[in-house]
């Protein structure tokens, strides 16, 4: 697979792959990364948010 | 039957579409719906709700990102469920092809058509971007989770 990276296109078959991912309350969160000689030349976010912003609506009593 | 004080859903709902106008000085050009857009900022600004309209003080910065952001797709109209109203994009909103070296941790949504005003914040964990791609999925929208909720 090729990668698009700081040094351009790459054969993923010349990087060491890191992928990660944490989910919270507010957000589910995965990243990919590639390094190559120990130098980070790709790195990914994908996020799914979970909380909404939220107004509340009100009348005053008369 | 009693009558109940409440404000009306349908209300709410219409707010999402410009209906009401209780102020001055909006003209709308159109029935059009207005353009949205996503832009991210640094770790370190201060938007919040507070905010009134985009600006590029503290927006991140790097190569393939366009000060403004991206446009959001709203392709689907804001409803309503139970008392509350609420609207979702209906697509991922995605910073393809970037690289923000400088930490991120929240996204303001924005109406590019009506004066850059501000409509909402949104923050998550920091994060940074190499030669790659960030990608906001959205939450189910409906009553519950729907990203922009009026209840």
């Amino acid at each position: 697979m090729i990668v698009t990276t700081t040094k351009g296109d790459m054969d993923d078959s010349l990087l060491d792959k890191r992928e990660g991912s944490i989910d919270t309350s507010n957000e589910s969160t995965n990243w990919v990364e590639y390094w190559h000689e120990g130098e980070l030349v790709h790195r990914s976010v994908n996020m799914v948010l979970k909380r909404s912003v939220f107004a509340q609506g009100e009348t005053q009593q008369i | 039957m009693a009558n109940t004080q409440a404000m009306c859903t349908s209300f709410k709902g219409e707010l999402l579409v410009g209906h009401h106008n209780f102020g001055t000085g909006v003209t709308r050009g159109s029935t059009a719906a207005d353009t949205f857009k996503a832009a991210l900022y640094l770790a370190s600004a201060t938007v919040n709700a507070s905010t009134t309209a985009f600006s590029a003080t503290n927006e991140v910065s790097g190569t393939g990102y366009t000060s403004g952001g991206v446009t959001v797709t709203f392709g689907t109209a804001p409803s309503t469920s139970g008392t509350t109203a609420f609207v979702t994009p209906s697509a991922s909103i995605a910073f393809s092809s970037v690289t923000l070296s400088t930490a991120f941790d929240a996204v303001l949504i924005y109406n590019s058509t009506q004066s850059n005003k501000a409509v909402s914040v949104h923050t998550f964990g920091s994060q940074t971007v190499t030669a790659g791609t960030f990608t906001l999925t959205m939450p189910v929208s409906d009553a519950s989770t729907g990203l922009i909720r009026l209840a």
